[in-house]
């Protein structure tokens, strides 16, 4: 679990969208899982969840979560597939919420649907561009949590870009740090020694040292 | 329900009856001719009085209008998914289609009377041009209208060409779909009423002119009557075809 944290303009969002294949490098080559980005993407082994949820306001819940089996390899996958779209529901905890339409959700249980729905193609990589952004801080507190969660439930890895502080410490096992004009990495966190199995709690002091110490490498990168 | 809710057809009823009302004072109040203008009362006893011919008169225009609809709008919508996957073709005829729709329908309808002759089919065609611009344009906007977002997640999906057409271009362009509908649900009785004029034996157009030449305003009135009344059915059946497909809105 990498989060990575920076201002404005240093070039998170594109690196997540050239690791999905959605814009290309101009010079020199992304490597995952020993292969290119476009392999990795033609095999479905990403999920992507955006900003913005994304759901499809025509679909029903159950039917946006089941979105990437109507489409690309996802015929194949239906009939030998892991996961059904109704467990994937129930994992983000919105099992009774199937037939309703989107415009139903409040904005946290729109993205959890996103969530379970990125999910749904069995990715080995998952991208989360500030999903949890526009949502209050209680909510995004809930959904942090339900995030670490799913991620150990399903043992996937995630790369996941905040604006937030406490989002970037609280999540990660791995923070990295960018700068802007040029978009580059200033630092990397390893947080897997301090972390071991538990999170880290979120009033700790060692959690308000970490959150002290981006904001200091953030105001240096600003 | 509010009050005000429960009776919403009572306040456009009642403003509706308030205008007829002033015509029909008008009409005793400055003693106005039968021929010149009918009073209300006239015309909608000669709508009672002339049914037959009216009924005969109304099926020739309402199957017109139909046909150019069905017509007009289903070759917007082919011309409008062709400009959405040929940016060339697009650049190179859509201009053309602009000049086109800038030519008013009545000078285009002598010329495709002279054209298709004096059956049905001219009729059909020009309700077919009157309806075919705003749906050509509402359908490419519709199309268009998809997010970064959304295109990057069926990128991500791996989806091909046609399934982002039909599971994303094409719902997303339905609410702009029923928007043209609802336009030309109208005009395209227009379309078939104006034909009729140039040149027809039957339909509604025909009669309003036989009823103008002939001075028989309550006729004409009661005509006028019944071609709004078929426009109304039509864009009463798109709304409720309308709220059944996007039942998601």
């Amino acid at each position: 679990m990498v989060t990575l944290i920076g201002p404005s303009g240093c070039g998170k969002s594109t690196l997540l969208r050239l690791l999905a294949d959605i814009v290309q490098p101009s010079g020199g080559q992304v490597e995952i899982f020993g292969t290119s980005p476009g392999d990795v993407r033609r095999r479905r082994e990403i999920g992507f969840c955006f900003q913005d949820a994304t759901l499809l306001p025509w679909r029903s819940v159950i039917d946006n979560v089941r979105l990437p089996l109507d489409v690309g390899r996802g015929r194949d996958q239906a009939a030998g597939g892991a996961h059904t779209p109704e467990a994937l529901l129930d994992l983000v905890g919105l099992a009774d919420w199937a037939d309703a339409r989107p415009a139903a959700l409040s904005g946290g249980m729109r993205q959890r649907v996103a969530i379970a729905r990125a999910l749904m193609s069995e990715p080995r990589l998952l991208l989360m561009d500030e999903p949890f952004g526009a949502l209050d801080e209680i909510t995004r507190d809930k959904l942090n949590d339900e995030l670490l969660r799913i991620w150990r439930e399903t043992g996937i890895t995630i790369v996941f870009v905040t604006h937030s502080l406490n989002e970037a410490v609280y999540l990660a096992e791995e923070i990295v740090v960018m700068a802007a004009n040029p978009g580059r990495i200033v630092e990397r966190i390893d947080l897997r020694p301090i972390r071991k199995d538990g999170a880290l709690e979120r009033d700790s002091p060692r959690f308000a040292e970490l959150t002290g110490q981006l904001r200091y490498l953030l105001s240096k990168a600003a | 329900m509010s009050p005000l809710k429960k009776t919403s057809w009572l306040l456009p009823v009642l403003g509706g009856l308030s205008i007829l009302l002033a015509w029909h004072l008008i009409i005793l109040l400055f003693d106005v001719q039968e021929f010149v203008a009918p009073s209300p009362l006239a015309a909608v006893t000669t709508l009672f009085e002339k049914a037959p011919v009216l009924a005969k008169n109304f099926w020739p225009t309402a199957i017109e209008s139909v046909a150019g609809f069905i017509l007009g709008n289903s070759l917007a919508i082919l011309l409008a998914v062709v400009f959405v996957h040929s940016k060339v073709l697009e650049a190179a005829y859509f201009p053309s289609a602009v000049f086109f729709n800038t030519i008013p329908i009545l000078a285009l309808a002598p010329i495709l009377v002279l054209i298709f002759g004096l059956g049905m089919l001219p009729k059909i065609v020009i309700a077919a041009v009157i309806c075919f611009f705003p749906t050509l344009v509402n359908i490419i906007r519709g199309l268009e209208s998809v997010s970064a977002a959304e295109l990057e997640l069926m990128h991500v999906l791996n989806a091909s060409r046609s399934e982002i057409f039909w599971r994303l271009r094409v719902p997303r362009s339905l609410p702009f779909l029923f928007a043209a509908l609802r336009i030309a649900s109208t005009t395209c009785v227009v379309g078939a009423i104006v034909g009729e004029w140039i040149g027809a034996n039957s339909g509604l157009g025909a009669l309003i002119i036989q009823a103008t030449f002939n001075y028989q305003s309550s006729l004409l009135y009661a005509t006028l009557f019944v071609s709004s009344g078929l426009a109304l059915l039509f864009f009463a059946i798109i709304v409720f075809v309308e709220r059944r497909v996007l039942d998601w809105r």
